[in-house]
Protein backbone atom coordinates (compact mmCIF):
# COMPACT_ATOMS: atom_id res chain seq x y z
CA UNK A 1 0.00 0.00 0.00
CA UNK A 2 2.32 2.79 1.23
CA UNK A 3 6.05 2.39 0.94
CA UNK A 4 7.98 2.87 4.14
CA UNK A 5 11.69 3.04 4.78
CA UNK A 6 11.31 1.86 8.37
CA UNK A 7 10.38 -1.64 9.43
CA UNK A 8 10.41 -3.67 12.60
CA UNK A 9 13.16 -6.28 12.68
CA UNK A 10 11.06 -8.85 14.56
CA UNK A 11 13.76 -11.16 15.90
CA UNK A 12 15.48 -8.15 17.46
CA UNK A 13 12.34 -6.48 18.82
CA UNK A 14 12.03 -6.93 22.59
CA UNK A 15 8.51 -5.50 22.71
CA UNK A 16 9.45 -2.75 25.16
CA UNK A 17 6.88 -0.30 23.67
CA UNK A 18 9.17 2.74 23.76
CA UNK A 19 8.53 3.26 20.05
CA UNK A 20 4.78 2.99 20.56
CA UNK A 21 4.84 5.73 23.17
CA UNK A 22 7.04 8.08 21.19
CA UNK A 23 5.45 7.79 17.74
CA UNK A 24 3.94 11.22 16.92
CA UNK A 25 1.21 9.76 14.70
CA UNK A 26 0.32 6.82 16.98
CA UNK A 27 1.28 4.38 14.24
CA UNK A 28 2.73 1.63 16.45
CA UNK A 29 1.01 -1.19 18.31
CA UNK A 30 2.36 -4.12 20.31
CA UNK A 31 1.04 -7.60 19.74
CA UNK A 32 2.60 -11.00 20.37
CA UNK A 33 5.43 -9.26 22.21
CA UNK A 34 6.50 -7.37 19.08
CA UNK A 35 5.99 -3.89 17.74
CA UNK A 36 4.24 -3.40 14.44
CA UNK A 37 3.89 -0.27 12.34
CA UNK A 38 0.53 0.69 10.83
CA UNK A 39 1.37 1.63 7.27
CA UNK A 40 -1.30 4.23 6.73
CA UNK A 41 -0.21 6.25 9.77
CA UNK A 42 3.59 6.08 9.47
CA UNK A 43 5.34 9.18 8.09
CA UNK A 44 8.88 7.76 8.23
CA UNK A 45 10.03 10.40 10.73
CA UNK A 46 12.16 7.83 12.54
CA UNK A 47 11.35 8.77 16.12
CA UNK A 48 10.92 5.03 16.77
CA UNK A 49 14.42 4.38 15.43
CA UNK A 50 15.86 6.94 17.82
CA UNK A 51 14.34 5.47 20.98
CA UNK A 52 14.67 1.77 20.20
CA UNK A 53 17.11 0.22 22.71
CA UNK A 54 17.48 -2.98 20.66
CA UNK A 55 18.22 -1.59 17.18
CA UNK A 56 15.07 -3.34 16.08
CA UNK A 57 13.88 -0.59 13.74
CA UNK A 58 15.55 -1.29 10.44
CA UNK A 59 16.10 1.24 7.70
CA UNK A 60 15.64 -0.08 4.18
CA UNK A 61 18.67 1.41 2.47
CA UNK A 62 20.54 0.12 -0.58
CA UNK A 63 23.80 -1.81 -0.73
CA UNK A 64 26.89 0.35 -1.12
CA UNK A 65 28.41 -2.13 -3.58
CA UNK A 66 25.71 -1.37 -6.13
CA UNK A 67 27.59 1.83 -7.00
CA UNK A 68 30.01 -0.36 -8.94
CA UNK A 69 27.24 -1.31 -11.37
CA UNK A 70 27.57 2.08 -13.01
CA UNK A 71 30.69 3.47 -14.76
CA UNK A 72 29.45 6.95 -13.83
CA UNK A 73 28.31 6.59 -10.26
CA UNK A 74 27.42 9.93 -8.67
CA UNK A 75 27.46 10.48 -4.90
CA UNK A 76 24.81 13.06 -4.04
CA UNK A 77 25.74 14.23 -0.56
CA UNK A 78 23.77 16.28 1.92
CA UNK A 79 25.86 19.10 3.39
CA UNK A 80 25.24 17.68 6.88
CA UNK A 81 27.48 14.77 5.85
CA UNK A 82 30.47 17.15 5.96
CA UNK A 83 29.25 18.37 9.34
CA UNK A 84 29.90 14.92 10.81
CA UNK A 85 33.67 15.01 10.43
CA UNK A 86 36.09 16.44 12.98
CA UNK A 87 37.78 19.72 12.02
CA UNK A 88 41.03 18.12 10.86
CA UNK A 89 39.24 16.28 8.05
CA UNK A 90 38.58 18.82 5.31
CA UNK A 91 35.73 18.86 2.84
CA UNK A 92 38.24 18.26 0.02
CA UNK A 93 39.55 15.20 1.82
CA UNK A 94 36.03 13.76 2.09
CA UNK A 95 35.38 14.37 -1.62
CA UNK A 96 38.68 12.70 -2.56
CA UNK A 97 38.01 9.74 -0.29
CA UNK A 98 34.60 9.16 -1.84
CA UNK A 99 36.30 9.00 -5.24
CA UNK A 100 38.81 6.49 -3.93
CA UNK A 101 35.94 4.43 -2.55
CA UNK A 102 34.53 4.14 -6.05
CA UNK A 103 32.32 7.09 -6.86
CA UNK A 104 33.10 8.57 -10.28
CA UNK A 105 31.53 11.92 -9.35
CA UNK A 106 30.75 13.63 -6.08
CA UNK A 107 28.47 16.59 -5.51
CA UNK A 108 26.52 18.11 -2.66
CA UNK A 109 22.78 18.38 -3.22
CA UNK A 110 22.83 21.87 -1.72
CA UNK A 111 24.44 22.97 -5.00
CA UNK A 112 20.81 23.28 -6.08
CA UNK A 113 19.66 25.09 -2.93
CA UNK A 114 19.58 28.53 -4.55
CA UNK A 115 17.74 27.25 -7.60
CA UNK A 116 15.24 25.62 -5.24
CA UNK A 117 14.84 28.97 -3.47
CA UNK A 118 14.26 30.71 -6.82
CA UNK A 119 11.70 28.09 -7.86
CA UNK A 120 9.82 28.59 -4.58
CA UNK A 121 9.88 32.39 -4.88
CA UNK A 122 8.61 32.14 -8.45
CA UNK A 123 5.80 29.81 -7.36
CA UNK A 124 4.91 32.13 -4.47
CA UNK A 125 4.44 35.07 -6.84
CA UNK A 126 1.64 33.33 -8.72
CA UNK A 127 0.07 31.52 -5.75
CA UNK A 128 -0.77 34.26 -3.26
CA UNK A 129 -4.21 32.66 -2.89
CA UNK A 130 -2.55 29.68 -1.24
CA UNK A 131 -0.64 31.49 1.49
CA UNK A 132 0.88 30.37 3.75
CA UNK A 133 2.97 28.26 1.43
CA UNK A 134 4.67 25.33 3.10
CA UNK A 135 8.11 24.16 2.00
CA UNK A 136 8.29 20.77 0.33
CA UNK A 137 11.79 20.23 1.74
CA UNK A 138 11.16 17.79 4.61
CA UNK A 139 9.46 14.61 3.36
CA UNK A 140 8.32 13.59 6.87
CA UNK A 141 6.47 16.90 7.12
CA UNK A 142 4.85 16.46 3.69
CA UNK A 143 3.60 13.04 4.81
CA UNK A 144 2.47 14.40 8.18
CA UNK A 145 0.33 16.99 6.39
CA UNK A 146 -1.11 14.35 4.07
CA UNK A 147 -2.30 12.12 6.89
CA UNK A 148 -3.08 14.55 9.70
CA UNK A 149 -3.75 17.95 8.12
CA UNK A 150 -5.56 17.11 4.88
CA UNK A 151 -6.95 20.64 4.57
CA UNK A 152 -3.40 21.99 4.31
CA UNK A 153 -2.15 19.78 1.47
CA UNK A 154 -2.80 22.54 -1.05
CA UNK A 155 -0.50 24.85 0.91
CA UNK A 156 2.47 22.54 0.30
CA UNK A 157 4.50 23.82 -2.63
CA UNK A 158 4.63 21.05 -5.25
CA UNK A 159 8.26 21.75 -6.06
CA UNK A 160 11.20 19.40 -6.45
CA UNK A 161 13.66 19.57 -3.58
CA UNK A 162 17.42 20.24 -3.99
CA UNK A 163 18.11 16.49 -4.09
CA UNK A 164 15.94 16.02 -7.19
CA UNK A 165 17.15 19.22 -8.82
CA UNK A 166 20.78 18.27 -8.34
CA UNK A 167 20.04 14.79 -9.72
CA UNK A 168 18.49 16.39 -12.82
CA UNK A 169 21.55 18.60 -13.15
CA UNK A 170 23.95 15.65 -12.82
CA UNK A 171 22.14 13.71 -15.54
CA UNK A 172 21.93 16.71 -17.88
CA UNK A 173 25.58 17.64 -17.41
CA UNK A 174 26.91 14.09 -17.81
CA UNK A 175 24.76 13.54 -20.89
CA UNK A 176 26.10 16.77 -22.33
CA UNK A 177 29.58 15.27 -21.89
CA UNK A 178 28.40 12.26 -23.90
CA UNK A 179 27.69 9.76 -21.13
CA UNK A 180 24.65 7.56 -21.86
CA UNK A 181 21.95 7.59 -19.17
CA UNK A 182 22.29 3.87 -18.43
CA UNK A 183 25.90 4.41 -17.40
CA UNK A 184 24.90 7.02 -14.84
CA UNK A 185 24.04 5.78 -11.36
CA UNK A 186 22.72 8.41 -8.94
CA UNK A 187 23.21 7.59 -5.25
CA UNK A 188 21.85 9.74 -2.50
CA UNK A 189 23.60 9.58 0.84
CA UNK A 190 20.67 9.91 3.19
CA UNK A 191 20.64 11.47 6.65
CA UNK A 192 17.16 10.13 7.41
CA UNK A 193 14.50 7.54 6.66
CA UNK A 194 11.95 9.96 5.27
CA UNK A 195 14.27 10.83 2.40
CA UNK A 196 14.45 7.14 1.49
CA UNK A 197 10.67 6.98 1.37
CA UNK A 198 10.72 10.17 -0.71
CA UNK A 199 13.04 8.52 -3.24
CA UNK A 200 11.34 5.12 -3.35
CA UNK A 201 7.78 6.46 -3.29
CA UNK A 202 7.86 10.15 -4.19
CA UNK A 203 4.82 12.34 -3.53
CA UNK A 204 3.61 14.03 -6.72
CA UNK A 205 5.83 12.04 -9.08
CA UNK A 206 5.79 8.62 -10.74
CA UNK A 207 9.34 7.77 -9.86
CA UNK A 208 12.52 9.43 -8.72
CA UNK A 209 15.67 9.80 -10.81
CA UNK A 210 17.73 8.42 -7.93
CA UNK A 211 19.02 4.86 -8.45
CA UNK A 212 19.98 4.06 -4.89
CA UNK A 213 20.01 5.42 -1.35
CA UNK A 214 22.96 4.84 0.95
CA UNK A 215 22.84 5.15 4.72
CA UNK A 216 24.86 8.16 5.86
CA UNK A 217 26.11 6.35 8.98
CA UNK A 218 27.49 3.48 6.95
CA UNK A 219 29.23 5.78 4.52
CA UNK A 220 30.63 7.88 7.36
CA UNK A 221 32.24 4.76 8.80
CA UNK A 222 33.74 3.79 5.45
CA UNK A 223 35.10 7.26 4.73
CA UNK A 224 36.48 7.74 8.22
CA UNK A 225 38.14 4.32 8.22
CA UNK A 226 39.66 4.89 4.77
CA UNK A 227 41.16 8.20 5.86
CA UNK A 228 42.61 6.61 9.02
CA UNK A 229 43.90 3.57 7.10
CA UNK A 230 45.58 5.66 4.43
CA UNK A 231 47.45 7.75 6.97
CA UNK A 232 48.81 11.28 6.70
CA UNK A 233 51.17 10.74 3.78
CA UNK A 234 48.65 9.31 1.36
CA UNK A 235 48.42 11.10 -1.99
CA UNK A 236 44.75 11.68 -2.74
CA UNK A 237 43.68 12.16 -6.36
CA UNK A 238 43.36 15.76 -7.46
CA UNK A 239 39.74 16.77 -7.74
CA UNK A 240 37.87 19.88 -8.60
CA UNK A 241 35.11 20.15 -6.09
CA UNK A 242 32.01 22.26 -6.04
CA UNK A 243 32.20 25.18 -3.70
CA UNK A 244 28.92 25.94 -2.00
CA UNK A 245 27.76 29.41 -1.10
CA UNK A 246 27.15 30.23 2.55
CA UNK A 247 23.40 30.38 1.91
CA UNK A 248 23.47 26.94 0.31
CA UNK A 249 25.44 25.38 3.17
CA UNK A 250 23.00 26.73 5.75
CA UNK A 251 19.87 25.87 3.76
CA UNK A 252 19.27 22.51 5.43
CA UNK A 253 19.58 23.90 8.94
CA UNK A 254 16.70 25.54 10.79
CA UNK A 255 15.99 28.98 9.32
CA UNK A 256 18.04 28.05 6.26
CA UNK A 257 15.17 28.42 3.83
CA UNK A 258 13.42 31.15 5.74
CA UNK A 259 16.38 33.52 5.78
CA UNK A 260 16.61 33.56 1.99
CA UNK A 261 12.90 33.45 1.09
CA UNK A 262 11.13 36.50 -0.28
CA UNK A 263 8.14 36.25 2.10
CA UNK A 264 7.19 39.21 4.29
CA UNK A 265 6.19 37.08 7.26
CA UNK A 266 7.45 33.56 7.70
CA UNK A 267 8.25 31.04 10.39
CA UNK A 268 10.86 28.31 10.67
CA UNK A 269 9.77 25.51 12.98
CA UNK A 270 11.73 22.38 13.82
CA UNK A 271 10.81 19.34 15.89
CA UNK A 272 7.72 17.38 14.96
CA UNK A 273 5.74 18.24 18.09
CA UNK A 274 6.39 21.95 17.56
CA UNK A 275 5.27 21.58 13.97
CA UNK A 276 2.06 19.82 14.98
CA UNK A 277 1.24 22.47 17.59
CA UNK A 278 1.65 25.15 14.96
CA UNK A 279 -0.31 23.34 12.24
CA UNK A 280 -3.20 22.84 14.67
CA UNK A 281 -3.40 26.61 15.07
CA UNK A 282 -2.90 27.24 11.39
CA UNK A 283 -5.67 24.84 10.45
CA UNK A 284 -8.08 26.81 12.66
CA UNK A 285 -6.97 29.98 10.87
CA UNK A 286 -5.76 31.35 14.18
CA UNK A 287 -2.52 32.49 12.54
CA UNK A 288 -2.88 35.31 10.06
CA UNK A 289 -0.74 37.00 7.46
CA UNK A 290 1.85 34.21 7.14
CA UNK A 291 3.30 33.76 3.68
CA UNK A 292 5.87 31.02 4.09
CA UNK A 293 6.55 28.15 6.47
CA UNK A 294 9.75 26.17 6.77
CA UNK A 295 8.82 23.06 8.73
CA UNK A 296 11.27 20.33 9.68
CA UNK A 297 10.57 17.09 11.53
CA UNK A 298 13.90 16.95 13.34
CA UNK A 299 15.11 19.19 16.15
CA UNK A 300 17.85 21.37 14.57
CA UNK A 301 16.63 20.16 11.17
CA UNK A 302 18.98 17.88 9.23
CA UNK A 303 21.84 18.37 11.71
CA UNK A 304 19.63 16.42 14.11
CA UNK A 305 18.59 13.83 11.54
CA UNK A 306 18.31 10.16 12.38
CA UNK A 307 21.52 9.13 10.65
CA UNK A 308 23.51 12.16 11.70
CA UNK A 309 25.99 10.33 13.91
CA UNK A 310 27.42 13.29 15.75
CA UNK A 311 25.63 15.59 18.17
CA UNK A 312 23.23 17.93 16.34
CA UNK A 313 24.77 21.08 17.81
CA UNK A 314 28.35 20.03 17.03
CA UNK A 315 27.32 19.20 13.48
CA UNK A 316 25.40 22.47 13.16
CA UNK A 317 28.33 24.56 14.35
CA UNK A 318 30.71 22.88 11.89
CA UNK A 319 28.31 23.83 9.14
CA UNK A 320 28.17 27.40 10.40
CA UNK A 321 31.98 27.50 10.46
CA UNK A 322 32.08 26.31 6.87
CA UNK A 323 29.44 28.86 5.89
CA UNK A 324 31.43 31.65 7.52
CA UNK A 325 34.46 30.68 5.42
CA UNK A 326 32.33 30.60 2.29
CA UNK A 327 30.87 34.00 3.11
CA UNK A 328 34.37 35.41 3.47
CA UNK A 329 35.33 34.04 0.06
CA UNK A 330 32.19 35.58 -1.38
CA UNK A 331 33.10 38.94 0.16
CA UNK A 332 36.56 38.67 -1.37
CA UNK A 333 34.99 38.31 -4.77
CA UNK A 334 35.67 34.61 -5.32
CA UNK A 335 32.47 33.31 -6.87
CA UNK A 336 31.21 30.14 -5.27
CA UNK A 337 31.34 27.27 -7.71
CA UNK A 338 27.69 26.27 -7.30
CA UNK A 339 26.88 29.15 -9.63
CA UNK A 340 28.02 26.72 -12.38
CA UNK A 341 24.66 25.13 -12.09
CA UNK A 342 23.14 28.45 -13.19
CA UNK A 343 23.75 27.33 -16.78
CA UNK A 344 20.93 24.88 -16.16
CA UNK A 345 18.84 27.19 -14.02
CA UNK A 346 16.08 27.82 -16.52
CA UNK A 347 15.82 24.14 -17.43
CA UNK A 348 15.72 23.12 -13.77
CA UNK A 349 13.14 25.70 -12.71
CA UNK A 350 10.95 24.87 -15.71
CA UNK A 351 10.98 21.22 -14.67
CA UNK A 352 10.74 21.76 -10.94
CA UNK A 353 6.98 21.36 -10.56
CA UNK A 354 5.49 18.05 -9.46
CA UNK A 355 1.84 17.05 -9.00
CA UNK A 356 -0.19 18.55 -6.17
CA UNK A 357 0.18 16.86 -2.78
CA UNK A 358 -2.90 14.71 -2.16
CA UNK A 359 -4.48 14.21 1.26
CA UNK A 360 -4.62 10.64 2.59
CA UNK A 361 -6.13 11.09 6.00
CA UNK A 362 -5.39 8.47 8.62
CA UNK A 363 -8.08 9.78 10.90
CA UNK A 364 -11.13 8.65 8.93
CA UNK A 365 -13.16 6.07 10.88
CA UNK A 366 -15.25 5.03 7.91
CA UNK A 367 -15.76 6.42 4.41
CA UNK A 368 -19.51 6.16 5.00
CA UNK A 369 -20.36 9.05 7.28
CA UNK A 370 -23.32 7.33 9.02
CA UNK A 371 -21.11 4.36 9.87
CA UNK A 372 -18.35 6.72 11.00
CA UNK A 373 -20.81 8.51 13.29
CA UNK A 374 -21.93 5.19 14.78
CA UNK A 375 -18.31 4.23 15.42
CA UNK A 376 -17.54 7.56 16.97
CA UNK A 377 -20.44 7.30 19.38
CA UNK A 378 -19.25 3.82 20.38
CA UNK A 379 -15.75 5.15 20.96
CA UNK A 380 -17.08 7.98 23.13
CA UNK A 381 -19.12 5.53 25.23
CA UNK A 382 -16.20 3.15 25.58
CA UNK A 383 -13.74 5.90 26.55
CA UNK A 384 -15.77 6.71 29.66
CA UNK A 385 -15.10 3.21 31.00
CA UNK A 386 -11.43 3.03 30.06
CA UNK A 387 -8.97 4.15 32.76
CA UNK A 388 -7.72 7.20 30.76
CA UNK A 389 -4.18 6.84 32.04
CA UNK A 390 -2.68 5.72 28.72
CA UNK A 391 -0.69 2.94 30.40
CA UNK A 392 -0.21 1.15 27.09
CA UNK A 393 -0.67 -2.33 28.58
CA UNK A 394 -3.32 -3.05 25.93
CA UNK A 395 -0.63 -2.61 23.27
CA UNK A 396 -1.98 0.75 22.05
CA UNK A 397 -0.45 4.13 22.91
CA UNK A 398 -3.53 5.76 24.46
CA UNK A 399 -6.95 4.76 25.76
CA UNK A 400 -8.47 6.67 22.88
CA UNK A 401 -6.34 4.90 20.28
CA UNK A 402 -7.30 1.60 21.91
CA UNK A 403 -11.02 2.42 21.85
CA UNK A 404 -10.69 3.30 18.17
CA UNK A 405 -8.88 0.02 17.49
CA UNK A 406 -11.60 -1.93 19.29
CA UNK A 407 -14.46 -0.22 17.46
CA UNK A 408 -12.69 -0.66 14.12
CA UNK A 409 -12.18 -4.33 15.02
CA UNK A 410 -8.42 -4.17 15.12
CA UNK A 411 -8.22 -5.07 18.83
CA UNK A 412 -10.14 -7.02 21.44
CA UNK A 413 -11.53 -5.12 24.45
CA UNK A 414 -10.10 -7.82 26.75
CA UNK A 415 -6.64 -6.41 26.14
CA UNK A 416 -7.42 -3.63 28.67
CA UNK A 417 -5.97 -4.76 31.99
CA UNK A 418 -8.40 -2.59 33.98
CA UNK A 419 -11.37 -4.11 32.21
CA UNK A 420 -9.99 -7.59 32.85
CA UNK A 421 -9.60 -6.93 36.56
CA UNK A 422 -13.20 -5.73 36.60
CA UNK A 423 -14.28 -8.97 34.91
CA UNK A 424 -12.22 -11.05 37.30
CA UNK A 425 -13.61 -9.25 40.34
CA UNK A 426 -17.14 -9.80 39.19
CA UNK A 427 -16.46 -13.44 38.46
CA UNK A 428 -16.88 -13.08 34.71
CA UNK A 429 -13.33 -14.05 33.86
CA UNK A 430 -10.90 -16.60 35.28
CA UNK A 431 -7.38 -15.56 36.25
CA UNK A 432 -5.90 -17.96 33.68
CA UNK A 433 -7.91 -16.34 30.92
CA UNK A 434 -6.73 -12.90 32.00
CA UNK A 435 -3.11 -14.08 31.95
CA UNK A 436 -3.61 -15.57 28.49
CA UNK A 437 -4.86 -12.20 27.27
CA UNK A 438 -1.82 -10.48 28.72
CA UNK A 439 0.48 -12.94 26.98
CA UNK A 440 -1.28 -12.44 23.65
CA UNK A 441 -0.22 -8.81 23.70
CA UNK A 442 3.16 -9.03 25.39
CA UNK A 443 4.38 -12.53 24.47
CA UNK A 444 4.56 -15.79 26.36
CA UNK A 445 7.64 -14.99 28.39
CA UNK A 446 6.63 -11.71 29.93
CA UNK A 447 4.90 -13.17 32.99
CA UNK A 448 7.77 -15.30 34.10
CA UNK A 449 9.22 -14.71 37.49
CA UNK A 450 8.97 -14.19 41.16
CA UNK A 451 9.96 -10.52 41.39
CA UNK A 452 9.98 -10.38 45.21
CA UNK A 453 13.40 -11.03 46.63
CA UNK B 1 -23.97 12.91 17.82
CA UNK B 2 -24.07 15.65 20.43
CA UNK B 3 -21.22 17.54 22.07
CA UNK B 4 -21.20 20.39 24.57
CA UNK B 5 -18.54 22.85 25.65
CA UNK B 6 -18.47 25.65 28.18
CA UNK B 7 -16.95 29.02 27.31
CA UNK B 8 -15.66 31.19 30.15
CA UNK B 9 -15.74 34.98 30.04
CA UNK B 10 -12.38 36.57 29.34
CA UNK B 11 -10.63 33.21 28.94
CA UNK B 12 -8.86 33.98 25.66
CA UNK B 13 -6.23 31.38 26.53
CA UNK B 14 -8.76 28.66 25.87
CA UNK B 15 -10.41 30.24 22.84
CA UNK B 16 -10.61 27.60 20.14
CA UNK B 17 -10.93 24.56 22.40
CA UNK B 18 -14.42 23.78 21.12
CA UNK B 19 -13.56 24.39 17.49
CA UNK B 20 -10.40 22.24 17.74
CA UNK B 21 -12.36 19.38 19.23
CA UNK B 22 -15.07 19.66 16.57
CA UNK B 23 -12.36 19.73 13.93
CA UNK B 24 -10.93 16.44 15.11
CA UNK B 25 -14.37 14.86 15.10
CA UNK B 26 -15.15 16.00 11.56
CA UNK B 27 -11.82 14.73 10.29
CA UNK B 28 -12.62 11.31 11.69
CA UNK B 29 -15.97 11.44 9.92
CA UNK B 30 -14.23 11.98 6.57
CA UNK B 31 -15.88 15.36 6.03
CA UNK B 32 -14.35 17.29 3.14
CA UNK B 33 -11.32 19.24 4.49
CA UNK B 34 -12.53 22.53 3.00
CA UNK B 35 -15.90 22.10 4.73
CA UNK B 36 -14.12 21.32 8.00
CA UNK B 37 -12.17 24.52 7.63
CA UNK B 38 -15.36 26.58 7.22
CA UNK B 39 -16.94 24.99 10.30
CA UNK B 40 -13.85 25.57 12.41
CA UNK B 41 -13.42 29.20 11.37
CA UNK B 42 -17.09 30.03 12.05
CA UNK B 43 -17.18 28.27 15.39
CA UNK B 44 -13.92 29.85 16.48
CA UNK B 45 -15.32 33.31 15.76
CA UNK B 46 -18.45 32.53 17.75
CA UNK B 47 -16.37 31.22 20.66
CA UNK B 48 -14.22 34.35 20.70
CA UNK B 49 -17.36 36.51 20.66
CA UNK B 50 -18.76 34.78 23.71
CA UNK B 51 -15.42 35.19 25.47
CA UNK B 52 -14.83 38.81 24.47
CA UNK B 53 -18.29 40.37 24.63
CA UNK B 54 -20.35 38.24 26.98
CA UNK B 55 -20.07 36.68 30.38
CA UNK B 56 -19.34 33.26 28.96
CA UNK B 57 -21.71 30.74 27.50
CA UNK B 58 -22.32 27.31 26.13
CA UNK B 59 -21.48 25.71 22.81
CA UNK B 60 -23.59 22.79 21.70
CA UNK B 61 -22.88 20.85 18.57
CA UNK B 62 -25.03 18.30 16.79
CA UNK B 63 -23.60 16.29 13.98
CA UNK B 64 -25.52 14.00 11.70
CA UNK B 65 -24.65 12.39 8.41
CA UNK B 66 -25.25 15.43 6.22
CA UNK B 67 -24.75 18.52 8.35
CA UNK B 68 -23.45 20.07 11.53
CA UNK B 69 -25.53 22.40 13.69
CA UNK B 70 -23.78 24.64 16.19
CA UNK B 71 -25.44 26.80 18.80
CA UNK B 72 -23.39 29.27 20.82
CA UNK B 73 -25.53 30.79 23.54
CA UNK B 74 -24.09 33.44 25.84
CA UNK B 75 -25.25 35.38 28.82
CA UNK B 76 -24.25 38.92 28.10
CA UNK B 77 -25.15 42.47 27.14
CA UNK B 78 -26.88 41.39 23.94
CA UNK B 79 -26.72 43.10 20.54
CA UNK B 80 -29.06 46.12 20.14
CA UNK B 81 -28.82 46.28 16.33
CA UNK B 82 -28.01 42.92 14.73
CA UNK B 83 -27.99 44.29 11.16
CA UNK B 84 -25.31 46.81 12.18
CA UNK B 85 -23.29 44.14 13.96
CA UNK B 86 -23.31 42.05 10.77
CA UNK B 87 -21.40 44.77 8.91
CA UNK B 88 -17.68 44.22 8.36
CA UNK B 89 -15.53 46.35 10.60
CA UNK B 90 -18.29 47.28 13.04
CA UNK B 91 -17.05 46.51 16.53
CA UNK B 92 -17.92 47.35 20.10
CA UNK B 93 -14.87 45.58 21.53
CA UNK B 94 -13.09 47.23 24.41
CA UNK B 95 -9.58 48.59 23.71
CA UNK B 96 -7.95 45.90 25.86
CA UNK B 97 -9.65 43.20 23.79
CA UNK B 98 -8.48 44.87 20.57
CA UNK B 99 -4.95 44.96 21.97
CA UNK B 100 -5.05 41.17 22.15
CA UNK B 101 -5.75 41.01 18.42
CA UNK B 102 -9.46 40.40 18.72
CA UNK B 103 -12.43 42.67 18.07
CA UNK B 104 -11.73 43.75 14.49
CA UNK B 105 -15.40 43.68 13.65
CA UNK B 106 -15.04 40.63 11.43
CA UNK B 107 -16.64 38.05 13.71
CA UNK B 108 -20.23 37.89 12.55
CA UNK B 109 -19.42 38.65 8.89
CA UNK B 110 -16.84 35.86 8.95
CA UNK B 111 -19.40 33.44 10.38
CA UNK B 112 -21.88 34.49 7.69
CA UNK B 113 -19.26 33.83 5.00
CA UNK B 114 -18.47 30.34 6.19
CA UNK B 115 -21.79 28.76 7.10
CA UNK B 116 -24.83 27.77 5.08
CA UNK B 117 -27.34 29.03 7.62
CA UNK B 118 -26.85 31.69 10.29
CA UNK B 119 -29.41 32.90 12.74
CA UNK B 120 -28.59 35.46 15.42
CA UNK B 121 -31.11 36.24 18.14
CA UNK B 122 -30.40 38.63 20.94
CA UNK B 123 -32.04 40.33 23.83
CA UNK B 124 -30.34 43.39 25.30
CA UNK B 125 -29.24 42.74 28.85
CA UNK B 126 -29.89 38.99 28.60
CA UNK B 127 -27.68 37.44 25.97
CA UNK B 128 -27.12 36.37 22.40
CA UNK B 129 -27.64 33.06 20.66
CA UNK B 130 -25.85 32.27 17.42
CA UNK B 131 -27.17 29.29 15.49
CA UNK B 132 -25.14 28.03 12.56
CA UNK B 133 -25.49 25.19 10.11
CA UNK B 134 -23.05 23.80 7.62
CA UNK B 135 -23.99 21.14 5.08
CA UNK B 136 -21.39 18.48 4.41
CA UNK B 137 -22.33 17.90 0.79
CA UNK B 138 -21.97 21.14 -1.09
Amino acid sequence: MFYHALQVDEPRCIGCSRCMKTCPTEAIRIYGGKASIQEHRCIDCGKCYEVCPAQAIAIKDDDFESIHNYPHSVALLPAVFMGQFPDEISVSRVYATLQELGFAHVMEVESAAMIYADAKNKYALSHADRYPLISSFCPAIVRLIQIKYPSLTENVMPIKVPLDLSAMYAVAELQRRGVPREEIGLFYITPCAAKIAAVKAPVGEERSLIDGVINMNLLYNRVYKHIKDMGKNHQYPPQSRQRLSADAILSTLTNGERRICAAKRSYAIDGIQNVMDFLDKLENEEVEGVQFLELRACDQSCAGALLSCDNRFLCGERMYARARKAAERERNGEMPRDREMDKYKEYLIENSLVDEVEPRSMMVLDTDISKALEKMEKIERMKVHLPQIDCGVCGAPTCEAFATDVVCQRADLHRCVFYRIHLEQTGKMQLAEGAANMMRVWGKDRINGDIEM
Amino acid sequence: MHQEYTVVEGDFVNAGKASSSVKKTLKQLNVNPQVVKRVVVALYEAEVNAIAHAYGGKVSVDIDSDKIRMVVADKGPGIPDIALAMQEGYSTARPEVRDMGFGAGMGLPNMQKNVDKLNVTSEVGVGTTVEMEVNFNT
